[in-house]
């Protein structure tokens, strides 16, 4: 997989803004406007400026729904190559920009009007900002006169989503309009990704301007930190060569930063056992035999206590999320900490480093390559021996498993490890959250880099549907399934019509137990088995009927209600690629995700089962 | 906990000091003060801010801070060698009896009358937050009627420029 890191990028600009000779920047009478695409400026519209900026930006697709304020944008886009997919909600637009970027790399793009359908936008931008994917939203505003004055379908949504974005524009002038789309692809994609929003009120996209590209750009205080210290990376590879029950913590900075390569050379090097968050699954082939799974809530027992365990853990692009650690206080208490991010203000907000590295991934595990290789020629090098004797006895005595239902209803798990099986690692599998979530995070193997795509820190159900949709879209050679459960699938499902239309043909397994699961897992174990509005209807009165109602959005739907189906129905929805396709899996209420550090407890309380505490020899560890 | 005085070189932009305040309340912080102001840059404000807060969350809230698009530089200014002044207008009560005793009150924290009406006087002052505090105490039993304080503003001691300085980026 080829995608630009963000030094490529940043540097890309850079070049591109010093590449015009200096006549060519005298004739347009502009400094520094060199001329990839438009040697001289031309007389347009702010809204064609905005279109053709989307243009020498190299965007292809654009997820949106037209509305008063943003009107003047789509008559330019109507003869523009840029692609735009008409979507049936906003919030279907953001989750595919975010789909898409997660599925390719590249910046993903949606648009909408002003008031309601930037509001709309408000989920997937806070969802794309929890886990850094990089989106530009362009919104309309009211026209600038009528900024402030409560006008019709107005809404500050600079203000709305200040927090929520990595950065965000209210264009004040036509003039500036390239230049800053320049600055939100470029913050958006470069240090730590994230969402970008542009508010350009309508009347700046009426009036008329000059357009030339590329920009300068004017990010004064937008300066990454790409490169690591080199002290730290040696005091790190000390560390390594010195520690006795070593974890490597990746995040998911190491697949935005394209390191997986890099980072299966320094595990294989060091010999040290590596756990790959949510966000990571994919960085590093679950198949490794130095791959112990997941950590965190749901997390495998090796995992989990792999990190509890260890004097030394290796953080690369990883946050130290509550629902990686437990319990704060309790987490990893013998480990030394090496943390690697980006992100300098992640280093020591939950928990201390003793050694912070700032630097992007790629960069930070290529140098610590080359320290360990140094530390090793000194003749510095851990014995892990007895650390792997511990873990592999762990990994044996609790493998991720489970249980068939005893009422001989069709087991989730089940349906979702064959999906696994079936789609093969190639695939990429893109979950709602929930119970199904956490299944096929578990089930499904995952080799690949960016094969695996879910909403990690917000927890956004109905993102599967629109996600899939967008990564169809920026992959359409791949096959993308959906993993989804009943209730998510009745929150984004309307975007099924739009894939049928623009011939997206994704497929959606829905893992349908008839209630929101994983709240009713937490009502059987928590809450006395007080099943407190988690029955959706779907299983008792089969409202909605999904097969129906898939055939309703033009898609194929098929059911499955027993094992001995399973397969065969897979492989019938894998059989059509001229239609999306919607399965219909009728599993059992009860199974619930294993294994389980409750909320707010200590990892060292892992249940391996219900009822089921893994025994662990205190002595050995 | 203690005051930690932080200025913020920012971009002249709309909407910064709204970025910047609303990341203190969003991460949880107070701001025990706030004071905004042009600088010998036109294209550059500078943002005052006293925060009540252990070193570590200090260090956790400037590194968001520096991560806002428009922050340019953040220096935490220690108290030691810098400069730091507040502005504090006053109407004290003071008829014709209690004027004299007032007027020496300002005479003695070198304050200034700005304002005078038949029972009022206006005061302005400036100085640390310490020196306004013992003044207000010492024009409270006259009666205060109305006052109004700005944010702390502060400066390095000696020649150098923050703009020239290093910067807080910690790791």
């Amino acid at each position: 997989m080829t995608r630009p890191t963000p030094e490529t990028l940043a540097h890309s600009a850079r070049r591109a803004r010093t590449a015009e000779p200096a006549t060519e920047a005298a004739a347009a009478g502009r400094a520094a406007a060199p001329a990839v695409r438009q040697p001289e400026p031309v007389q347009l519209s702010g809204a064609a400026s905005l279109v053709r900026s989307l243009e020498a930006l190299g965007v292809d697709v654009v997820f949106g729904i037209p509305g008063g304020a943003i009107l003047p944008a789509y008559d330019p886009l109507y003869d523009s190559a840029v692609r735009h997919i008409l979507v049936r909600h906003e919030q279907g637009a953001g989750h595919a920009a975010t789909g898409y970027a997660q599925a390719t790399g590249r910046v993903g793009v949606c648009m909408a009007t002003s008031g309601p359908g930037a509001t709309n936008l408000v989920t997937p931008i806070a969802d794309a900002y929890m886990d850094s994917v990089p989106i530009v939203a362009i919104t309309g505003q009211v026209a600038r006169p009528a900024i402030g004055t409560d006008a019709f379908q107005e809404a500050d949504i600079q203000g709305i989503t200040l927090p929520i974005t990595k950065h965000n524009f209210l264009v004040q002038t036509a003039e500036e309009i390239p230049r800053v789309l320049a600055e939100a692809f470029h913050v958006a994609s470069t240090g730590r990704p994230g969402p970008v929003l542009v508010d350009i009120p309508k009347d700046v996209l009426q009036a008329q301007t000059t357009f030339a590209w590329p920009p300068t750009l004017d990010l004064p205080g937008y300066r990454p930190t790409l490169h690591p210290h080199g002290k730290q990376i040696r005091e790190a590879a000390r560390l390594m060569a010195a520690a006795r029950r070593p974890v490597f913590y990746v995040g998911g900075g190491v697949l935005k930063a394209g390191a997986t390569e890099g980072l299966r050379k320094l595990a294989e090097l060091t010999g040290i056992p590596v756990v790959t968050t949510l966000m990571a699954l994919g960085a590093f082939p679950d198949s490794h035999p130095q791959h112990l799974g997941m950590p965190g809530m749901h997390g495998t027992v090796a995992a989990v206590y792999g990190l509890q365990k260890a004097d030394l853990i290796v953080a690369l692009g990883a946050r130290f999320d509550d629902r990686v650690t437990g319990k704060l206080d309790s987490f990893a208490p013998d480990a030394a900490v090496v943390h690697a991010d980006i992100d300098p203000a992640e280093i020591g907000k939950n928990r201390h480093a003793d050694v912070p590295i700032v630097g992007d991934a790629r960069h930070v595990i290529d140098e610590l390559t080359a320290a360990v290789t140094a530390e090793r020629a000194a003749g510095r090098q851990a014995d892990l021996a007895d650390w792997w004797n511990q873990l592999d006895d762990l990994r044996n005595r609790y493998p991720l498993g489970y249980e068939e239902p005893a009422d001989g209803t069709l087991s989730p798990q089940y349906v979702i490890e064959r999906l696994g099986k079936i789609a093969g690692p190639d695939a990429i599998y893109v979950a709602g959250v929930g119970q199904h979530q956490m299944w096929a995070s578990q089930f499904i193997s995952y080799e690949k880099p960016h094969t695996w795509l879910n909403s990690g820190g917000l927890g956004t159900m109905g993102y599967a549907v629109p996600a899939a949709m967008g990564a169809k879209v920026g992959k359409p050679d791949t096959v993308v399934w959906a993993v989804d459960g009943d209730g998510c699938f009745q929150m984004t499902n309307q975007e099924l019509a739009t894939c049928a239309l623009e011939g997206i043909p994704v497929k959606i397994a829905v893992i349908n137990n008839g209630n929101l699961g994983m709240v009713r897992q937490w009502q059987t174990l928590f809450y006395n088995e007080r099943y407190s509005n988690t029955e959706l209807g779907t299983h008792k009165h089969r409202i909605p009927d999904f097969v129906k109602l898939a055939e309703a959005l033009g898609c194929v739907g098929l059911r499955c209600e027993n094992a001995a189906d399973v397969d065969a129905t897979i492989e019938a929805a894998m059989a059509i690629n001229d239609a999306p396709v919607v399965i219909d899996f009728v599993v059992g209420k009860d199974a619930m995700v294993w294994p389980m550090v409750a909320a707010g407890t200590s990892n060292d309380e892992i249940m391996f089962a219900r009822g089921v505490r893994p025994a662990f020899d205190e002595d050995d560890i | 906990m203690t005051l930690h005085t932080l200025s913020v070189l920012v971009e002249n932009k709309p909407g910064v000091l709204a970025r910047v305040s609303g990341l203190f309340s969003r991460r949880g912080f107070n701001i025990d003060s706030l004071a905004v102001g042009e600088t010998e840059n036109p294209d550059v404000s500078r943002i005052t801010i006293v925060v009540n807060a252990d070193s570590s969350p200090l260090e956790q809230v400037t590194k968001q801070l520096n991560k806002l698009v428009n922050v340019l530089k953040i220096v935490e200014l220690d108290p030691q060698v810098s400069v730091a002044r507040e502005l504090l207008l006053v109407k004290v009560r003071a008829d014709r009896a209690a004027r004299g005793q007032v007027l020496e009150t300002v005479n003695l924290f070198r304050a200034r009358v700005v304002d005078v009406a038949p029972d009022t006087l206006t005061i302005e002052a400036t100085g640390t937050p310490d020196k306004l505090d013992a003044l207000l105490r010492d024009l409270e039993p006259y009666g205060i009627k109305e006052m109004v304080q700005s944010g702390t503003v502060a400066i390095g001691r000696g020649s150098r420029s923050i703009a020239a300085g290093p910067s807080l980026r910690a790791a």
